[in-house]
């Protein structure tokens, strides 16, 4: 099973992204779609393929991918369970960062402002985490990230609060919401070279992390430096989970669940569950992606993060039950 | 071959001297026992000694090299350390437990080469292992999660191996069972170092004996020329009687000089 697990994943994630480039307000049929990724392609499904969907399925995939890498990183590196990628403040931050953005109105004169801004926020929350928690262990480092992202989280309901009119705060709350909709190549161009150097950090980790799970003195006495895989771990994790929430918004959950989906198919080492989550991470975010775009309620479509949190949600309850009885 | 010397060693934590100024030997094949009051600076003499501390002055060497101008990498597979109440946080079967212990000879990437595989059948079945050796490591009991912790250690086959407390929270049969097993590597050639409080099971199994008190080396030598009355009493501060029948040696602590 464990052997055929990774290219079984890559299979769905392939089929998922070709669907995803077929499915929205205007379908396409497959031979339409393939026809349309050859080159100078000026027609309507060429136009659509190019330019609106592609963008939108290589960015559901690095974003699924680096949430679900990172939460895996993140619950190998604390041996905890609930951990996930925004513990340290990163995607606290990079919200604060884009709601900066849209509140002074810089959003509106400038596409990728907010982009920017939540980049610089989430390298600003870290950064001060890390200092905090500087000299001290992991404990003071979850401490730091708690504290560091409730006062990004008030700053972020200070801004709705006192928001100049109605529809800027509507925008904060979509942006929020966390979206793929209108995402274009500047985008995959912003977040990528972060997306792609922070994983590579987060993949350097799985044999410190393999080592442990036998308790931080012990994975020393191994020749493992943890502190060193603490910082790529923290680094990997800015770079990546803060490039993928500056352009979608907070997308919850997907780096909680997709570690526990994997897990017991590689014999619960944490090492080894950090190709096949974030694999998973890219399919869930994918097929989300498409379900947001297809499912329309009352003329309103569902945000992608809102129907995360949907799914997610009972699969948590589901895993708080499934971890208490295993371990009860 | 593979002596490990204290050489003066000190320690500071903050402002407080932990050790202070602790020379001692234990040559190889010997199995030596840190004994001492809570707090006395055990695990850090366990720490410096496998390297994971250094200390503010003074040096540890083993076989002759300096422990600490040694790589990780080195270091780790010349030594194995078992902290106090090592456990495991994910359900990881034992066997791939025992096969972690190989960590420093891996490649940064890919599986465990077969060629190692002999290494930890030969640990497993050392430990009696083998017919758990796919249970779950968060499924053991007390006794058979030191094994599996045992095993780890030595599947590197190391020259030295620290180990803190190994009788921490087990059953008599058990704790005799453990120090029995660490008795065993060490006539097997592995120098040894373990912290322990059960006296008598450290009279019985070790071959010498480092007494520690504030930081201090208040006796250090073969337990049957060290090990006396008087020596126990000032290191524990409570009146001791040492009984010698034909079992061995074993230690009375006498509650009627405790003064509360």
């Amino acid at each position: 099973m464990t052997r055929w697990l990774i290219p079984l994943l890559i299979v769905g994630l392939v089929a998922s992204a070709f669907a995803s480039v077929l499915a929205g307000s205007v379908w396409l049929t497959p031979r339409e779609a393939l026809y349309a990724l050859l080159p100078d392609q000026p027609d309507l499904a060429g136009l659509i393929v190019t330019q609106i969907r592609l963008p939108r399925v290589i960015l559901s995939i690095a974003i699924g991918g680096i949430l679900g890498l990172s939460g895996a990183v993140m619950q190998g590196l604390l041996r905890n369970p609930l951990a996930e990628p925004g513990l340290l403040g990163v995607s606290a931050g990079a919200s604060l960062g884009a709601v900066i953005a849209i509140y002074y109105g810089f959003a509106a004169s400038f596409t990728l402002a907010a982009p920017l801004f939540g980049l610089t926020g989430a390298f600003v929350t870290t950064g001060i985490a890390f200092l905090l928690a500087r000299g001290g262990g992991t404990l003071s480092l979850i401490l730091a990230g708690a504290a560091v992202s409730s006062i990004a989280g008030a700053g972020v309901s200070l801004a709705l609060n006192l928001s100049p009119n109605p529809y800027a705060a509507y925008e904060i709350m979509t942006w929020l919401m966390g979206s793929l909709a209108d995402r274009s190549w500047d985008h995959v161009r912003l977040a990528a070279p972060f997306i792609l150097t922070g994983g590579a950090m987060l993949l350097f980790t799985g044999r410190a992390l393999d080592a442990l799970a036998l308790g931080e003195a012990q994975a020393e006495s191994l020749g493992i430096a943890v502190s060193r895989t603490r910082m790529l771990a923290l680094i990997g994790t800015a770079l990546g989970v803060g490039g993928a929430t500056a352009v979608s918004g907070t997308i919850g959950f997907v780096g909680l669940i997709a570690p526990h989906l994997v897990r017991p198919l590689v014999a619960h080492r944490p090492g080894h569950v950090l190709v096949p989550a974030m694999l998973v991470g890219a399919v869930l975010v994918t097929l989300a992606d498409i379900a947001s775009r297809t499912l329309v309620f009352r003329g309103m479509p569902l945000n992608l993060g809102v129907f995360i949190s949907l799914i997610g949600a009972p699969f948590f309850l589901w895993l708080v039950l499934h971890v208490r009885r295993r371990t009860a | 071959m593979s002596t490990l010397r204290f050489n003066g060693v000190s320690a500071r934590r903050g402002e407080r001297l932990v050790l202070d100024g602790i020379s001692a030997s234990i040559p190889s094949g010997h199995l030596a026992a840190v004994i001492g009051p809570n707090g006395a600076g055990k695990s850090t003499l366990l720490d410096i000694a496998s390297g994971l501390k250094r200390p503010t002055q003074g040096s540890v060497e083993i076989g002759g090299v300096d422990l600490h101008r040694l790589g990780w990498r080195e270091l780790a597979r010349l030594r194995a350390y078992l902290p106090q109440r090592a456990g495991v946080d994910w359900p990881i079967t034992v066997e791939r437990v025992v096969a972690l212990g190989l960590t420093p000879s891996l490649p940064a990437f890919g599986g465990v080469p077969a060629s190692w595989l002999p290494a930890i059948n030969e640990a497993l079945q050392a430990c009696d292992l083998l017919e758990l050796r796919d249970r779950p490591a968060t499924q053991l009991s007390g006794g058979e999660l030191a094994r599996a912790m045992l095993a780890r250690a030595i599947v590197g086959n190391p020259a030295l191996l620290i180990v803190d407390e190994p009788t921490a929270g087990l059953d008599p049969r058990h704790a005799i069972d453990a120090v029995q097993r660490l008795r065993g590597r060490a006539d097997a050639g592995c120098t040894v170092l373990m912290a322990i409080h059960d006296l008598d099971l450290a009279l019985a199994c070790a071959d010498s004996i480092l007494a520690i008190r504030d930081g201090r080396l208040l006796a250090h030598g073969p337990i049957h020329e060290v090990v006396t009355e008087a020596v126990l009493t000032s290191l524990y501060e409570v009146p001791v009687r040492l009984l010698r029948d034909g079992d061995g040696m074993s230690v009375r602590f006498l509650k009627s000089g405790v003064h509360s």
